[in-house]
């Protein structure tokens, strides 16, 4: 009996819980609200099941419990009643599993039109580079990497030259559009995440990834690494300022191009 | 059949005569079971202290200077593998399929009786090879119980250097010593049934173990060649998994490998892992619970097939670990749909536990109090699964908290409640003693309640994005202050909840000394291995004569009938007011 009482006290308590919790999404800051509601419709339909299945059995315990001279009923199976309850489990499957694949159709499908910045990944920093005037990021090499070169761009490639490179870790990146974040790790697998954006991709040395997302407020927001990457994993810390277009065209253009590094370089080596 | 079975066999058996040859190179399969039991529970306990150094560390950050970030990493590691692997894995299939798969059909003893018990001394060799990585030069390995490389094996993760390959090896050994057992399983349940003991007769925790083993034998090799290519790969320098590197400014002579290829392959077999741990814990659940509610399982030919299905699908949505591995996205759609199916035919387990009760005759023993805190906290985690398994939801969630209050409540939590319902419920078998009644309650409250209060409260910390495998979130701006007192209680309840299992080993301890003397079958239980001549068996388990069986696991409170149930070697008519035309 007590055993009753306390399991229909933990359903209340946990639905309570949900609804007391301070902790719950960070404010939104980019279009991914699909997410946040198929989040939702998920807790929605599961919430009812685990309230409507836990208070069930509790009721079972409390009226079923041993008293002398009961005896338990003799029924191996209920074949309708099964039916019925895989057919409702199904419909319940299928009412989670559509928005959900909804929004990822969205999420699998870059805009033709996204800005694009290349977020560079490493143990344990983040760095940036942007394509451009050209719009087109050159093409890089680990071959290429050195201490002068730490994005490992090809000096042949005519579409480097003018590719912005921030060694920094902040990124700064514009409202007003859809923006391709390309991936790139130098060493081991990371994750680019950023709570407010929801979207986050791990970075694969060797391959290129890639999400997207369109931001919808100004801020600054701290990039956080989401797959383990060795000692240093919980300091790789970034941050990605959203503003203004106009105020990102300045910030962009006080930025370094590879060509003018590379000068800077060549003319330090003559002094 | 035409050929010759265990149960036709009339060769002499030969019982051993000496202590060494009854308990240490014993080829009983009980001796064995215990002798597993006995191995996982100790590597076990060693894993829990990790998980306390480890909320040490997430509760009071840099409150103990021992703790420094290359050891907590090491601690996570060696914690996750411990628990899924050496322990529970080598529990439930080692330690309870060893002894209850002959018991429950009415064989002498396993089929390969030899190689039984080579398989224990081979899992216990894995077992010291891992702890032995412990006390090499680096320390053991830091790399996630995951292992992903190339990280696993370069500079900047813990144990890059011995720590990995002694983890290799160890994994390695242990699954020799598992194909060993499996082919045991496996083959004595195909095999070894005594006559009348067909398939669709057998109690379902034998069903689960049976499909579990299936899975184990066909998954376990990808961990194996896994764990080979990235042993290549560290010590002759091929790139199996290994691309183009530059590491800590060096180029390394890596290139063209894939590290998501490893991905791949360690959930191919990592998915089905999981199930070969649920599903033992399925079917011996449903066993405990309808032998103290004294009714039949509800649906049983439904959860045979529900076994048999999950068993299958689970080979189909590994990549559900992987949606944000770089992985082609489109592979998404494919995985959360299979994923998402196999949602119901494992709601439709929890809906068949749940009306074994209805209507039953519901005995609140300690065994029955932690099946039913199974059913509570599975219904919790399995449904968290549904968030993770649907791509799009899964994104925000995935490397968060939310992802280790899921796999812990359905693999930490569940399971082990299910562990400790079973232990209780055999001890008198096992033992031949009865526990502490007192004390088991004492240890189910504790235990029920602290892990709950551990692991609900930390999906929400998850939701708001707080990653996992964090040393320590140094002041990011979008964690709360109420976040870091959140995570000073869960680690005091979780200190609360291992004080508690102490309960549990007391209770064994003393019971064992000075419990009164059980009898043969004080849960009137249907299933064979509570109708033994001897009680606890002997070796060889069923005297001169082995049993007949006549009737499935669960005629509990057959209408008419003079007793609530018949065991499963009680001829038809033998009691003729018992209604049995429905059995």
């Amino acid at each position: 009996m007590a055993f009753a009482i306390i399991v229909i006290l933990l359903v209340i308590g946990t639905v309570a819980f949900h609804f007391l919790s301070p902790w719950y999404l960070t404010e939104l800051a980019s279009d991914w609200g699909g997410m946040d509601d198929a989040l939702t419709i998920t807790f929605v339909i599961c919430g009812i099941v685990f309230v409507a299945v836990n208070l069930f059995m509790a009721y079972a315990v409390m009226k079923y419990r041993h008293k002398e001279g009961a005896r338990a009923d003799y029924e191996p199976e209920n074949k309708k009643l099964e039916l019925w309850l895989t057919g409702i489990t199904t419909v319940g499957v299928v009412a989670l599993l559509a928005p959900g694949l909804i929004v990822w159709s969205e999420f699998v499908e870059v805009p033709e039109d996204a800005m694009v910045v290349e977020a560079v990944g490493q143990q344990w920093t983040w760095t940036f580079r942007y394509p451009g005037e050209d719009g087109i990021l050159g093409a890089v090499d680990p071959t290429f990497m050195t201490i002068d070169n730490p994005f490992g761009m090809n000096p042949d490639d005519p579409y480097g030259q003018d590719d912005i490179l921030v060694e920094d870790s902040e990124a700064h990146l514009p409202m007003g559009g859809p923006i391709k974040v390309a991936l790139r790790s130098k060493d081991v697998l990371h994750d680019f995440d950023v709570p407010q954006f929801r979207a986050k991709m791990d970075l694969v040395p060797g391959v290129e990834t890639y999400f997207w997302f369109e931001p919808i407020r100004t801020g600054d927001f701290e990039i956080l690494c989401a797959e383990l990457c060795g000692t240093g994993h919980y300091t790789m810390r970034g941050n990605v300022v959203i503003e203004e277009r106009a105020d990102f065209d300045i910030w962009l253009a006080e930025q370094p191009t590879f060509q003018e590094l590379t000068a800077e370089a060549v003319a330090d080596l003559r002094n | 059949m035409a050929h010759a079975t265990m149960a036709d066999d009339l060769t002499e058996f030969h019982h051993p005569k000496t202590f060494i040859g009854k308990y240490v190179w014993s080829q009983d399969h009980k001796v064995i079971a215990v002798q597993y039991t006995i191995t996982a529970v100790l590597v076990g306990l060693v894993a829990l202290v990790l998980s306390w150094l480890m909320r040490l560390q997430i509760g009071f950050p840099g409150m103990f200077e021992f703790i420094d970030a290359d050891s907590y990493y090491q601690y996570t590691t060696m914690h996750g593998m411990i628990m899924v692997i050496y322990l529970l894995t080598a529990l439930f299939l080692g330690g309870f399929g060893n002894y209850l798969i002959p018991l429950m059909i009415g064989a002498r003893d396993m089929v390969f009786p030899f190689l039984n018990m080579l398989s224990y001394w081979v899992y216990l060799l894995a077992v010291i090879i891992l702890m032995a990585s412990f006390f090499v030069p680096g320390g053991p390995t830091g790399a996630g119980w995951t292992l992903y490389p190339p990280q696993a094996i370069l500079a900047g993760t813990p144990g890059h250097e011995w720590g990995i390959l002694l983890m290799l090896m160890s994994l390695v050994v242990f699954i020799v010593a598992f194909t060993m057992g499996g082919l045991n399983y496996v083959t004595t349940v195909l095999q070894g049934r005594t006559k009348g003991m067909t398939l669709m007769r057998m109690p379902l925790s034998v069903w689960g173990i049976f499909v579990a083993t299936i899975l184990g034998l066909l998954a376990f090799p990808a961990l194996l060649v896994s764990g080979i290519m990235m042993t290549l790969d560290k010590l002759i320098h091929t790139s199996f998994f290994m691309p183009a590197i530059v590491s800590m400014g060096e180029q390394l002579d890596y290139g063209g490998g894939s590290p998501v290829l490893f991905q791949h392959l360690f959930w191919f077999f990592g998915h089905p892992e999981v199930y070969i741990v649920a599903l033992p814990a399925f079917g011996i659940v449903s066993d405990i619970l309808s032998t103290h509610a004294r009714k039949n399982i509800f649906g049983y030919r439904m959860m045979v097939w529900a076994i048999l299905v999950i068993g299958g699908l689970s080979f189909i949505v590994w990549a559900h670990h992987m949606y944000v591995s770089g992985m082609n996205p489109f592979f998404g759609f494919f995985f959360a749909t299979t994923t998402l199916i196999i949602a119901v035919p494992t709601a439709i387990k929890v809906y068949n536990w749940v009306l074994t009760l209805w209507k039953g005759d519901i005995h609140l023993t300690v065994p029955m109090m932690f099946s039913i805190g199974f059913v509570f906290t599975f219904i919790n985690g399995g449904l968290t699964g549904l968030f993770l398994g649907n791509v799009a939801v899964d994104v925000p969630l995935s490397d968060t908290y939310f992802v280790i209050a899921h796999f812990h409540m359905v693999m930490g939590v569940s399971p082990v409640l299910v562990v400790f319902a079973a232990l209780y419920h055999w001890f008198p078998k096992i033992t031949g003693k009865m526990f502490n009644q007192k004390l088991g309650y004492i240890h189910f409250w504790g235990t029920f309640l602290g892990t709950y209060a551990i692991y609900l409260p930390m999906h929400y910390l998850g939701i708001l994005g707080m990653p996992r495998r964090y040393y320590d979130y140094m002041d990011s701006a979008f964690i709360p202050d109420s976040a870091y007192l959140m995570n000073q209680s869960i680690t005091i309840a979780a200190l609360i909840v291992g004080a508690f299992q102490f309960v549990f080993i007391v209770n064994v301890i003393i019971s064992l000394i000075k419990g009164k003397k059980a009898e043969a079958n004080p849960w009137r239980a249907a299933s064979l291995e509570w109708q033994t001549p001897d009680n606890p068996p002997a070796h060889g388990n069923w005297g001169d004569k082995l049993p007949v069986v006549h009737r499935w696991a669960y005629d509990y409170s057959v209408p008419g009938a003079a007793e609530d149930f018949l065991p499963q070697n009680m001829p038809r008519g033998q009691d003729p007011g018992a209604q049995e035309e429905n059995t």
